[in-house]
């Protein structure tokens, strides 16, 4: 049967993108250790309505690790400290009762508050309009069966395509650097047959949008450790790789 | 009001092929003249948008989310289905179209399931050509499985995340013809009307999420991809957000609402754990493929699992389906998951799952076979529960997972107000009364690529030369001054009581009345239940904050005060329907031994329902009456 633990929260409370925020306390009575970190946020909440203190707000939506909504730093970390876990896939078991939790909205330059614990992650949506895709408009298709893919291919493509765009390696960047989201998009597409003819102007045009919004990266790692998805590192030496052909490929002759 | 499901006469096999030259083209010079909305960014949504801008239409697309890629979707994980016959195993057009009808139970159309066969083949060809990593074989062929009681192995997937991995490749196309300038993404606005003027959609009007901005956005024709209601049941398998406030809006304009007690009760989710539980979570269907699903016989049963003989398990899916077994339709595999509960038979902490049990399928393959196979699935649910299913049996239990009612449309997919079309799950139009497993993404996508980007230019055809109503229209100021009233009532309740409060309230009753099991009295109780339930949330519903930020309790309770009205509605079309079929089981219907009883003589038909102009007349039922030419009606039986 389930127990129950009593914490304290410290949460960033922020009213608007250009208010100044804080941190302030809460108490988190009697939460079931079942229950998930969102839900003990909502059991927060509905206690707070109760007081007629505005609620919470904090990004979430399907709560199952597969959507990318939601993410918050739990005690410094991107989605907490539970290792290929989305924060709405955290639960309250791992914590002891009377512990301190310090919650606080993804941080990055990128990633400006809209409120409390939620933040605008729309460079990320830019950096695939700028090129994450392979040009198959609808109808042109051929029989699928027609181009054959290794099947370590497929799979090495679907581990990178099994990014959930949270930006929990932005978050946990200490550069705020977008490569890990950049590189999985480009290793999925790149790597594909499907994906070989657009593959260096997109790569160019993809990781050329990133430069526009996020940081440098210096190999710390962290975003790898924060990611819920276990994307691997290596997909950012293929990105750096395919970028410098990319720059050898894409550029005008000389003479024209 | 009669119901033209145009529905084209002649053979079914060319059906669809017929009509595609009897409908009106437009002209490729003329598409950019004409402006098509598209709510919603989900599988349907963004592959519709997606091919409309490639086709040349002014494209606006609007999700409520920050990002298109976070419609609920990307949730599903078992597969799509496609008859490409890529096994060799018998399966055809013919033979997809036959188990959908029958699925469904009789209660679906059969032109338009018929269609939905023919392009599913088209689907799988247009997804690899995104680069969807779809599952293959050693030799680079992509992979198959059996799923969800199919015969056949018609099923394509992408691990456990294929609706993840559909979606993206939708939204990358779209994301392509944002790039191109064809589609202009509107993220974090929700439509709360629909304008109408003379009888034709004209547009919507939305909110900005996060500034409370209200707009109004007008075109030659609106799609709805909005989704399914199955948050009406608090508890589901639904993300936070999922809502019927899009479809609800064009119904009260007007548009008629088919089948809502329709609904899909998934047999293999994680049990509620408490009272604070916020969701319950899916697990694939596809584990029913190697799980042994069994419940102690003795209801007073207090040993672990493991230590419970083989003669004191009742595996009651196999005993009573000797044929299908674990494998039963999922509406077959919830109710008798109910039975065994109600029985006090139940497993687990509070005694309200069943047992989903590997052992045999580990003894047989290999624990390396089973990782393989449900790995991802077996973390997620050792992370939910704390349990370790490799040497536990998973405790399952039904909820709420798909909506088969809907916004109701022709076989155009356009509702009875021209100009407003639904797609995906908030149309009704394929799926009867059961969803077969795999097929929702399916039609999501048959809708998107394959069937409205034809159709729509029908109507569009006829509005050459002509510009979208102007948004300074009346009809226009009068919607966007609905939505900033109802917004300024909401904030001016005052009330004691959150709207999640009141959400769970109607949950309760929803679930218990109107779940996987439904009588005249019970449905007679959540009729004035539910209005009990409204007419206090009106009163006493609290909504702190303001109108000109983001306030997702203000989101809510607009979302809440929708599903107050369907899940009235809801119960009106079940106790109507005094019949059991698909996964609505009526309990005065049953065959001796218990099981579903159709009537095909009085309940062969659509219930569309029209509102009436305000909440306390009831809607009027409309029939669209169900032909049946090709599959012969038969009482299902899985024995």
């Amino acid at each position: 049967m389930s127990t129950e633990l009593n914490l304290t929260l410290q949460v960033w409370r922020q009213a608007a993108p250009d208010a100044p925020g804080s941190f302030v306390t809460y108490e988190a009575k009697n939460i079931p250790d079942d229950s998930s970190f969102l839900e003990m946020l909502d059991i927060v909440n509905e206690g707070l309505i109760d007081n007629d203190v505005e609620p919470i707000e904090f990004p979430h939506d399907c709560r199952e690790g597969i959507c990318g909504t939601c993410g918050v730093m739990i005690n410094g970390r991107a989605h907490g400290q539970e290792r290929a876990t989305a924060t709405c896939q955290l639960h309250m078991r791992k914590f002891s009762d009377g512990d301190t939790i310090a919650i606080e909205p993804w941080r990055a330059a990128a990633f400006p508050v809209i409120k409390d614990l939620i933040v605008d992650r729309s460079p990320m949506d830019k950096i695939i309009q700028a090129g994450g895709y392979i040009t198959a408009p609808t109808g042109t298709g051929g029989d699928a069966n027609d181009t054959l893919i290794p099947k370590e291919v497929a799979e090495s493509a679907m581990d990178a395509a099994a990014c959930i765009g949270c930006g929990a390696c932005i978050a946990a960047c200490p550069n705020s650097a977008g490569q890990l989201f950049t590189s999985a998009k480009l290793w999925h597409l790149n790597s594909l047959p499907q994906g070989q003819p657009e593959r260096f102007t997109r790569t160019e045009s993809m990781v050329d949008t990133m430069e526009q919004f996020f940081g440098a990266c210096t190999n710390h790692g962290e975003c790898a450790e924060a990611c819920p998805k276990e994307i691997s590192l290596d997909f950012i030496a293929y990105m750096n790789g395919d970028y410098i052909k990319a720059k050898i490929k894409n550029r005008s002759r000389s003479s024209q | 009001m009669i119901l033209d499901s145009k529905v084209p006469s002649g053979p079914i096999e060319d059906a669809w092929d017929s009509h595609r030259f009897d409908i009106k083209l437009v002209n490729p010079a003329n598409k950019r003249r004409f402006k098509i909305i598209v709510v919603g960014t989900g599988l349907a949504g963004a592959s519709a948008a997606a091919t409309f801008g490639e086709l040349g239409y002014e494209v606006d697309a609007f999700t409520f989310h920050d990002s298109p890629r976070r419609a609920h979707s990307i949730a599903a994980q078992g597969g799509i289905n496609a008859a490409k016959n890529y096994r060799n195993d018998g399966d055809s057009i013919y033979r997809l179209f036959y188990d959908t009808v029958k699925g469904g139970d009789y209660r679906s159309r059969e032109a338009n399931v018929y269609r939905l066969s023919q392009v599913s083949v088209n689907i799988i060809d247009q997804m690899a050509s995104q680069g969807v990593p779809f599952a293959r074989e050693y030799g680079g062929l992509l992979a198959n499985r059996s799923f969800g009681g199919a015969q056949v192995s018609r099923t394509f997937y992408a691990r456990g995340q294929t609706g993840q991995q559909l979606l993206l490749g939708a939204y990358q196309q779209m994301m392509a013809q944002v790039n191109a300038g064809k589609v202009n993404l509107h993220t974090n606005q929700e439509m709360l009307e629909v304008v109408t003027k003379d009888g034709e959609a004209h547009g919507i009007v939305t909110r900005d999420l996060n500034t409370g901005q209200v707009r109004s956005h007008s075109a030659h024709a609106v799609v709805l991809a909005t989704g399914g209601y199955g948050n009406v049941f608090y508890l589901s398998t639904n993300a936070m957000a999922c809502n019927v406030t899009a479809a609800w809006r064009a119904h009260r304009k007007g548009a008629l609402f088919a089948n809502p007690c329709y609904t899909q009760i998934h047999p293999t989710c994680i049990p509620q754990a408490d009272e604070f539980q916020s969701k319950l979570t899916l697990m694939s269907e596809s584990l029913r493929n190697d799980g042994r699903i069994w419940v102690p016989r003795n209801a007073d049963e207090t040993r672990k699992a493991k230590d419970i003989p083989e003669d004191e398990r009742y595996y009651y899916l196999e005993e009573k389906y000797p044929a299908f077994g674990n494998l039963v339709p999922r509406d077959v595999a919830s109710r008798n998951a109910k039975t065994v509960v109600d029985a006090g038979q139940g497993v687990g902490p509070l005694k309200n799952g069943v047992y989903l049990d590997f052992a045999s399928a580990i003894g047989r393959d290999g624990k390396d076979t089973i990782e393989e196979r449900y790995g991802n699935l077996f973390e997620m649910y050792e992370r939910i529960t704390g349990e370790d299913p490799y040497s536990t049996p998973m405790r399952i239990y039904p909820a709420s997972h798909y909506t088969m009612g809907g916004l109701w449309v022709d076989y155009n997919l356009q509702t009875n107000i021209p100009g407003l079309y639904a797609a995906g799950e908030a149309n009704f139009s394929d799926h009867g009364a059961n969803r077969l497993g795999a097929s929702a993404l399916m039609q999501g996508l048959a809708d998107g690529y394959f069937v409205l980007p034809y159709t729509i230019g029908d109507s569009l055809a006829a509005k050459l030369g002509t510009d979208p109503m102007s948004t300074a229209d009346p009809a226009f100021q009068e919607a966007e001054k609905a939505v900033q009233d109802r917004t300024q009532h909401f904030l001016g309740i005052g009330g004691t009581k959150s709207p999640d409060y009141y959400h769970r309230e109607l949950g309760k009753v929803v679930w218990e009345h109107i779940g996987m099991a439904r009588n005249e009295a019970g449905l007679t109780t959540a009729i004035s239940e539910i209005k009990a339930i409204r007419e206090a949330f009106w009163n006493d519903v609290k909504v702190l904050g303001n109108g000109d930020s983001l306030n997702s309790s203000l989101e809510k309770v607009g979302r809440v005060a929708d599903f107050m009205e369907l899940g009235e509605l809801m119960a009106r079309d079940a106790l109507d329907r005094s019949e059991s079929c698909g996964g609505h089981f009526r309990e005065e219907s049953q065959t001796e031994e218990g099981e579903a009883l159709r009537r095909d003589d009085v309940f062969s038909h659509v219930s569309a329902w029209e509102w009436q102009g305000d909440v306390n007349t009831p809607q009027i039922k409309h029939k669209e009456e169900l032909e049946f030419e090709y599959v012969a009606l038969s009482q299902r039986s899985y024995k």
